[in-house]
């Protein structure tokens, strides 16, 4: 069963509707704004809970309960939402097309998630290469404050609100929440360490929430709908609506919004055309954004697309980027030139990641040759293992994962590479220090 | 754009730099998004408002070390503060470059998609050898960038800021072959895909209320 038009959210994905506020307020957007601030902090807070929204930005946290770590009264400083529109997972557009299609959804999203939170200013961080991106959603916040619906007395409702776009200038470890924090505090963006949770000392040292765009902009259809609505959908504890990018070696890549516990495969054939080939000519899937580890094919014909179905399998939903690789894919390519984006994005913190990515990346080079021997595969695997857990935020640990998950499914691929580089030219040299330069 | 510290400082840099009326009313907008006393959050904002007054003045987008420090005088920031931002973040051009900054997203969801092939016509079309050149006739600079987030019409190639989408060889040597010319091709799809949609049109979306 899909999911018909009258169940999507966002209406406008692809931008065939004007974005601008008469059309979005055709589309349902801003109906009834007011009533539903009116209702009150608590009940914002319950709606999201109830509703079982786990954070689109790759975690997964429940939405409800991050929102409830506010404090419920201001100490005097003021709170802030943060918005993560720094939208850089390789494999991950969705919130691109919100944000140039479906702008509203997302600024009155913002405005009821800052009741529910207590706070008077929200800013929308969003990835510098969105720069057309960017001047729609600056474009849709002018409609919506001279409409009144945000600022002073935002809708009617007594409720002052603000809110902000900032551009980031091209680094994904921005998109964690303490270095999206530090950046827009004007700094370099390295993480912090937590805790202090920014719920506690966050943006300027205030009680703040950093929420991912999607999980922002479905917030007010859900609570136009009801959370029973939207916990309809999926299975429990994965409940809701998702927007799939689906990419890679398909026969129509696209952006679609879906219900959660999708087959994998009903997913790619009934939105995507199927896999290049046919779907015996599947190799393997990154299932949600570079991070997150492959499924062999085995795996793919029966997993669904949700959080806990795809953690049972030693990956994650993540952004649910779907990145589709058939049996032409060089696999061990594909997931070296991974291990280069890390290594390229480290911010050079912590030692386990700055050190540790640079020398995945040339282990993992070495290993699309097959210039290594056997036993090499063994210390690749262990090392990602020490530096999985040691570091301040989990970019290291996304850099390593894809690599472990190869190791895991393509290990029998590795060594047959290995074994011909050593028909063809012999045994290699001794090549540990050369990872280790 | 690597921002590379060490050489920084081997680039003929003007010896002068100041806000040119259309940057003091961009700046003044900016600062106001911000308390008071935290006008250093705007570093990022006005570092990209330098970068365009470079545009408008000598046509070459890029941010000379000189405004590096009117940006600190200006958001009393120490001038260190303001060179490790610049220096940090990948869009900061710390040295001039061609007219038209074409960069290449070689990250693996378009790579899967012919990324190479991109990279490939990049270099036919615009004359350039590899990443981080320039072309002769000053022209085009090539980069490879990371994941730029259009993966489903992949693969992209920015010109500047804007994204063209679901390239190959020939459309890509067509861009840069229009770009010569003085044009401006429409940014998106190149094969006329509506946004993220696939080709052929909307499978879903078709009975949308109030449209």
């Amino acid at each position: 069963m899909a999911l018909s038009d009258k169940d999507r959210i966002f209406t406008n994905l692809y931008g065939l509707h004007d974005w601008r506020l008469p059309a979005a307020r055709r589309r349902g957007n801003w109906d009834g704004t007011k009533a539903l601030i009116e209702k009150g902090r608590d009940w914002i807070i319950e709606e999201v809970k109830n509703s079982g929204l786990r954070g689109r930005g790759g975690a997964g946290f429940p939405t409800g309960m991050k929102w409830s770590f506010m404090p419920k009264q201001s100490d005097g400083r003021p709170h802030y939402l943060v918005v993560n529109a720094d939208e850089s997972e390789p494999g991950t557009c969705k919130d691109r097309d919100i944000i140039r299609h479906d702008p509203h959804t997302l600024i009155e999203g913002c405005l009821l998630a800052g009741v529910a939170m207590g706070a008077h200013t929200g800013y929308i961080y969003i990835r510098g290469e969105y720069y057309n991106e960017h001047l729609v959603l600056q474009a849709a916040i002018d409609e919506a404050y001279a409409a009144g619906l945000i600022g002073p007395n935002a809708c009617g409702s007594g409720w002052d609100f603000d809110l902000y776009v900032h551009r980031g200038a091209g680094a994904y470890i921005c998109g964690e929440e303490t270095a999206l924090i530090e950046s827009l505090e004007g700094k370099k963006g390295m993480p912090r360490l937590k805790p202090p949770f920014p719920a506690a000392v966050g943006l300027y040292g205030c009680p703040t929430t950093v929420n991912n765009v999607e999980t922002i902009a479905v917030v007010p259809t859900i609570l136009r709908r009801g959370a029973a609505w939207f916990a309809s959908f999926g299975r429990p504890k994965n409940s809701g609506t998702k927007i799939f990018c689906i990419q890679g070696h398909v026969n129509k890549p696209c952006n679609v919004e879906e219900e959660m516990s999708i087959p994998l495969r009903e997913l790619i054939e009934r939105h995507a055309g199927g896999v290049r080939g046919g779907w015996d000519n599947l190799l393997a899937v990154i299932p949600g954004g570079s991070s997150t580890p492959l499924i062999p094919k085995e795996v793919c014909d029966t997993v669904l697309m949700d959080f806990d179905a795809l953690r049972e399998h030693k990956t994650g939903l993540g952004t649910a980027g779907v990145i589709v690789m058939d049996k032409s894919t060089d696999l061990i390519k594909a997931i070296a030139r991974l291990s280069h984006f890390y290594k390229h994005e480290s911010c050079g913190q912590c030692t386990p990641c700055r050190e540790g990515m640079g020398w995945v990346m040339r282990m993992m080079d070495r290993m699309v040759e097959g210039r290594a021997e056997i036993e090499e595969i063994d210390v690749l695997e262990d090392v990602t293992r020490r530096i999985e857990g040691h570091t301040i935020c989990a970019l290291a640990d996304g850099g390593v994962w894809p690599v472990q998950g190869l190791i895991r499914h393509f290990r029998p691929l590795m060594e047959e590479r290995i074994a011909e580089y050593k028909r063809r030219l012999g045994s290699p040299t001794p090549t540990l220090p050369m990872a280790a330069e | 754009m690597s921002a590379d510290p060490s050489t920084a400082n081997e680039i003929p840099q003007p010896t002068h730099f100041a806000f040119d009326a259309e940057s003091e009313a961009a700046i003044e907008k900016i600062v106001k998004r911000y308390p008071p006393g935290k006008q250093a959050s705007a570093v990022i904002p006005v570092l990209y408002v330098v970068q365009r007054q470079m545009q408008r003045q000598t046509g070459i987008a890029w941010v000379p070390r000189v405004a590096m420090d009117v940006v600190a005088a200006r958001l009393n920031m120490a001038p260190i503060r303001v060179y490790e931002v610049a220096t940090f973040y990948f869009m900061f051009n710390l040295k001039p470059i061609g007219k038209f900054h074409l960069q290449v997203c070689g990250t693996t969801p378009c790579w899967l998609r012919g990324s190479d092939e991109v990279f490939r016509a990049c270099k036919d079309a615009a004359g350039v050898h590899g990443y981080g050149e320039t072309s002769a006739d000053g022209l085009f600079t090539l980069s490879e960038v990371e994941c730029l987030g259009a993966c489903v019409n992949a693969p992209v190639l920015a010109v500047d800021d804007d994204y063209y989408e679901d390239l190959d060889y020939e459309s890509t040597v067509r861009l840069i072959e229009a770009l010569k010319r003085g044009e401006r091709p429409k940014p998106g799809s190149v094969i006329g895909r509506q946004a993220s949609a696939p080709v052929g049109g909307p499978l879903v979306l078709t009975d949308v209320p109030g449209e």
